[in-house]
């Protein structure tokens, strides 16, 4: 389809400022100063409704079908989550409006901060990182500044093999060294490794808690024990909170600061990448370092507190994303107590039924209970039919694929995460797709490694994007 | 990289290192690539970060970049010494690595200080083995 | 109310089929001691129409309305399809586009945001977007001292006192020594910067264009000063309505360009979600943090995109990736480009109405007797001294508008400074109120 830059002509116009109503004064700037030419299109306004109207159509979510992204909590965004943050008292509210005339958005933030307390089990509570990794960041620099107060220089940072790749990064980004854990048989944290690899000179152990490999770190008790043991904090990737809300508290096993996914478990939308938020919680320990300002409540009324000289500082500039915090704010009123436990149930629930369901189809390198989510593989798929390949002809059949190759431990690894918003007529149907596949992989294999048939393109060349990237239309 | 059924071509005359680079000495210069089996790994090379004509190598230690679709990997020097030109066409066609890792794919030659190293590297009968090894 | 569409029935089924009698036992393999026994200390449910309400209510001890306020958060015209568009739920509920055949759709959208970006500041490259206009700042500052492989930076004060302290909280965690330069008449002072710059080198000059208190800076003289000392001249764009007037960061050398993206199409919505953009030139393009859509062909010709230059980022760099950005701000993104793709070339009026606008406030400011402070010329908001800045801002809120930023929050040496921000949404009533307020 042609770009909105090709469909240009010149002269049209979409938009239309009223006429300027202040006298106009001549030659406020230099010529100079001002540009020559604005490369912009020039399309009316029919033109661009059809043309996102039919990107649009070139693009599938949540609201489309089944999206059972593992490690991304695909789950039903509600509407009215929706209508809540663009209520004007919300999305028209500049943020340096006085105090006294913006207590309402204050008091969702403070609110907020409290519920994922109570959720999570942790101390305090920041909602300013604008997403998973960007909490992550926030995370380790509060790590960081906790041993500089204590007076102790620790370089390193335990991160297991099955880590999500920004788990790493975050923490080169503040200067520590990663130090790579193995995952045992069971596919959890092998406790030898770690007792092997912890010194005097490991600041922290970064997990994350149901793992990727969508299952429970069973001897989390006894990990959170020697690292604390060892002087050591332990950091939870909160990624997979889906799976124990309203169950167990990462509060209760040891988690001295984790970071949560607004826009994985508490609903707020994806938006085809963003923006999300990545609030981080901590223990008391830590709270004087956590970013400034802090929410407050004195006499009724709510204030910001910039006094906070321990603070790390700021990650961002206001006060976060707060239009995805109303949203959230509004699921966890909307759920309550008994609608977050039932996410939790449900989302396992609904898990292990389709590892149930194709476990006797595909090669399940972790036959036992899953949380959230659980893996599969293409090591029983014939022909030289690839997980790549898999989940290409999903695509054919109206399902998004699964999370593919990742985590990295587990060769052609299928991660299917089902989230508790889907029916048992969706499962039912989502099996009934895979093992079609699975048998199409040994009796028309071409269909498979073909794959998708039926998309808007075909397999894309991702080696030649590469070689010769084009990154923007040039006339 | 790891796992892997292919060993690719070991040409004789060379000498290789655990991480996969080859280098052949031809009287005080060099010349340095990455081996079949490394290409094969990485699968399509989409960029090479050309060292520097002058950059001094130290054997062992990162000489370059290559980046393919899956990664971006460290070449490390097989043998230390400065590095005289690199391979020019593979800002065009950095899929030369791919088609011809020993002929068309080398990516660097050097003046090289010392060819008392080569000791510490492996011929390719031992190379060979590593690669066994290393399937099983 | 929850949105768990399985009935009791099927979920009995579903333990059937699964061979366990209770949802319980799914979870024992945490250790019982961690089941919690009773309820979450969180309200109970509430139906939709319940919560509505409460939003509502909450919604309304908030204040918006007519208002002079900018510092980093612009009131600017949304045009009314880009909401429409952006939600419709095929962008809105997708995910990044790790499948590009289902996803071209955002694909090429990310496409034409980064085409955008480079068309507005003429650069060579743009990628997804970031999360906000501070963070991509300090990324720009860790990205230029990685290619200049030094670890010190200039910054100016006249950058957004908030984008400084998350720069700085960014330059503690990696190494960096950031050290400011001063400002003279509302501009940045380059002599204030070649006293301090006398040692080591420096990775990059870091300034604002226009800046903090509106001034449009000598872009010229940072950029020789810059480069002349081996410097990469790194821009950031906080009010990029500007760039439908003001000539563009890469047309005066800038090496790397950021900005803030919301003033089109996002309203300011308490601060975020707001989105970041960065640009470049071609030769830094490996070295860019974020994603990158690029194009490219399908097995029968046919032009696609796709997410490329991915081996740079977190998920396959992990320690050695660029940054660690994964989720970005890609709906606001679209938002972006929904809305420049409508204005398009009509940018040029819209930024020429923010010019006269915040010129015809100074000029009835300075009738009635109150002093403009900087002589520097500016874009759509400057800074004025009041005489007695609390009875000044009391005025103005009795007529119902909200007043500027008080300067002195973030420059204590600009005591009873208000920066004042006009807009194409401010009405000549409007004004002519605030005038009238201010002047009294």
């Amino acid at each position: 389809m042609e770009l909105i830059f090709e469909k240009s002509v010149e002269g049209r116009k979409a938009v239309q400022l009223p006429e300027l109503d202040v006298p106009f004064q001549k030659e406020i700037l230099p010529q100079d100063a001002m540009r020559k030419d604005l490369e912009l299109p020039e399309v009316s306004e029919l033109d661009v409704v059809r043309h996102y109207t039919a990107l649009s159509r070139m693009n599938f979510g949540v609201d489309n079908g089944f999206y059972p992204l593992g490690s991304c909590t695909m789950k039903y965004n509600p509407k009215i989550n929706e209508d809540a943050a663009r209520l004007s008292g919300f999305s028209m509210l500049h943020p340096y409006t006085p105090e006294e005339f913006s207590q309402g958005a204050l008091q969702v933030i403070y609110e907020l901060e409290r519920y994922l307390e109570e959720i999570t089990g942790m101390d305090a509570f920041t909602l300013q990182p604008a997403a998973g990794s960007h909490g992550e960041l926030t995370g380790v620099m509060l790590i960081k500044k906790y041993f500089k107060s204590i007076g102790e220089k620790r370089s390193k940072v335990l991160i297991p093999d099955s880590a999500h790749g920004t788990n790493p990064a975050s923490v080169a980004l503040c200067g520590f060294e990663c130090v790579e854990i193995k995952s045992n048989k069971e596919g959890e944290i092998d406790i030898d490794d770690l007792r092997l690899k912890l010194s005097g000179d490991v600041a922290a152990i970064m997990i994350t808690n149901p793992n990727t490999l969508g299952l429970f770190e069973t001897r989390i008790l006894d990990i959170a024990e020697m690292m604390h043991n060892n002087g050591s904090l332990v950091y939870m990737d909160g990624a997979n909170l889906n799976a124990i809300v309203g169950i167990a508290r990462p509060g209760d096993f040891g988690i001295d600061v984790l970071h949560s996914n607004l826009h994985k478990t508490f609903s707020t939308p994806h938006g085809g990448g963003g923006p999300g938020a990545g609030p981080v919680g901590v223990k008391n320990h830590l709270k004087k370092f956590l970013p400034k300002p802090r929410v407050e409540l004195e006499g009724g009324k709510y204030r910001l507190n910039y006094d906070l000289p321990d603070s790390i500082g700021r990650v961002r500039a206001f006060y976060g994303n707060f239009g995805i915090l109303v949203r959230a704010y509004t699921y966890i009123r909307s759920n309550g107590w008994g609608g977050i436990r039932a996410i939790g149930e449900n989302s396992v629930l609904n898990a292990n039924y389709l590892k149930e369901k194709l476990k006797s189809h595909y090669h399940l390198p972790h036959d036992k209970i899953c949380k959230h989510e659980f893996i599969l593989t293409d090591k029983e798929l014939s022909n030289g039919v690839t997980t790549g390949d898999v989940a290409k002809r999903l695509l054919d059949h109206g399902s998004y694929a699964p999370t593919i190759y990742f985590p990295l431990i587990v060769p052609g690894a299928i991660m299917i995460e089902p989230t508790e918003t889907e029916s048992k007529e969706t499962l039912d149907w989502f099996a009934g797709l895979m093992i079609n596949i699975k048998e199409e992989a040994e009796t028309n294999p071409e269909n498979v490694k073909n794959a998708p048939l039926t998309t808007q393109v075909s397999r894309l060349d991702g080696v030649l994007a590469a070689r010769k990237p084009v990154l923007r239309y040039k006339k | 990289m790891s796992g892997h059924e292919y060993l690719g071509k070991i040409p004789e005359g060379l000498n290789y290192t655990k991480e996969h680079e080859w280098v052949k000495l031809e009287g005080r210069t060099a010349k340095v690539g990455i081996t079949d089996y490394a290409q094969h790994a990485l699968t399509d090379i989409v960029f090479v970060e050309l060292p520097e004509a002058g950059k001094k190598a130290v054997q062992f230690k990162p000489l370059c970049v290559v980046e393919s679709v899956k990664s971006v990997s460290d070449i490390f020097s097989p043998i230390s010494g400065e590095v005289a030109r690199a391979n020019e066409s593979l800002k065009e066609k950095p899929e030369n690595i791919n088609n011809d890792p020993y002929g068309e794919g080398w990516i660097a030659e050097m003046n090289v200080s010392d060819s008392n190293e080569l000791k510490n590297l492996m011929n390719s009968a031992q190379y060979k083995d590593y690669l066994e090894a290393k399937k099983k | 109310m929850h949105y768990i569409p399985n009935t009791e029935k099927q979920k009995k089924e579903m333990l059937d089929a699964i061979g366990v009698s209770d949802v319980l036992e799914l979870f024992s393999d945490i250790p019982k001691e961690l089941i919690l026994k009773g309820r979450l200390n969180i309200p109970p449910a509430m139906s939709e129409l319940e919560v509505k309400r409460h939003m509502e209510s909450i919604a309304s001890k908030n204040k918006t309305g007519v208002s002079f306020l900018g510092a980093g958060a612009y009131n600017h015209f949304v045009p009314s399809l880009v909401n429409h568009l952006i939600l419709r739920g095929e962008f809105f509920t997708s995910y990044t586009p790790y499948q590009p055949e289902a996803s071209q759709g955002m694909l090429q959208a990310i496409f034409e945001y980064q085409s955008m970006i480079c068309a507005l500041t003429e650069m060579d490259v743009a990628n997804a977007s970031m999360y906000d206009n501070s963070s991509a700042l300090a990324e720009a500052a860790i990205m230029a001292c990685r290619i200049k492989k030094k670890n010190k930076i200039l910054l100016s004060k006249t950058v957004h006192p908030e984008h400084r302290e998350v720069v700085k909280t960014y330059a503690n965690a990696n190494s960096i020594e950031v050290v400011e330069m001063g400002y003279e008449d509302g501009i940045t002072s380059i002599d204030s910067a070649e006293n301090i710059s006398n040692t080591a080198g420096f990775a990059a000059v870091l300034v604002q264009n226009p800046n903090f208190f509106g001034c449009i800076e000598d872009m010229e003289k940072i950029e020789r000063f810059a480069h002349e000392n081996g410097a990469l001249f790194v821009v950031s764009v906080n009010e990029p309505t500007s760039l439908g007037l003001l000539k563009s960061p890469g047309d005066c050398g800038a090496d790397i360009v950021v900005g803030e993206g919301h003033s089109f199409g996002n309203p300011v919505s308490f601060g975020g979600p707001f989105v970041g953009f960065m640009a470049a030139k071609e030769e830094y393009m490996r070295q860019i943090p974020g994603r990158l859509a690029g194009q490219t062909i399908d097995k029968n010709g046919k032009r696609g995109f796709v997410l490329t230059l991915q081996a740079r980022e977190q998920h396959i760099r992990r320690e050695k990736a660029n940054s660690n950005i994964c989720t970005n701000q890609a709906l606001n993104a679209l938002a972006v480009t929904i809305t420049l793709a409508a204005i398009g070339k009509e940018l040029k009026n819209l930024a020429m109405q923010n010019l006269q606008k915040s010129h015809y406030a100074k000029s009835l400011l300075k009738k009635k007797g109150i002093e403009i402070i900087f002589d520097s010329e500016f874009y759509n908001e400057f800074a004025v001294k009041l005489e007695n800045m609390e009875k000044s801002k009391e005025r103005i809120l009795k007529n119902n508008i909200i007043p500027g930023l008080d300067l002195d929050r973030f420059y204590p040496e600009l005591k009873n400074c208000m920066l004042v921000c006009v807009t194409e949404m401010n009405t000549r009533q409007d004004i002519e109120k605030l005038a009238e307020a201010m002047g009294e």
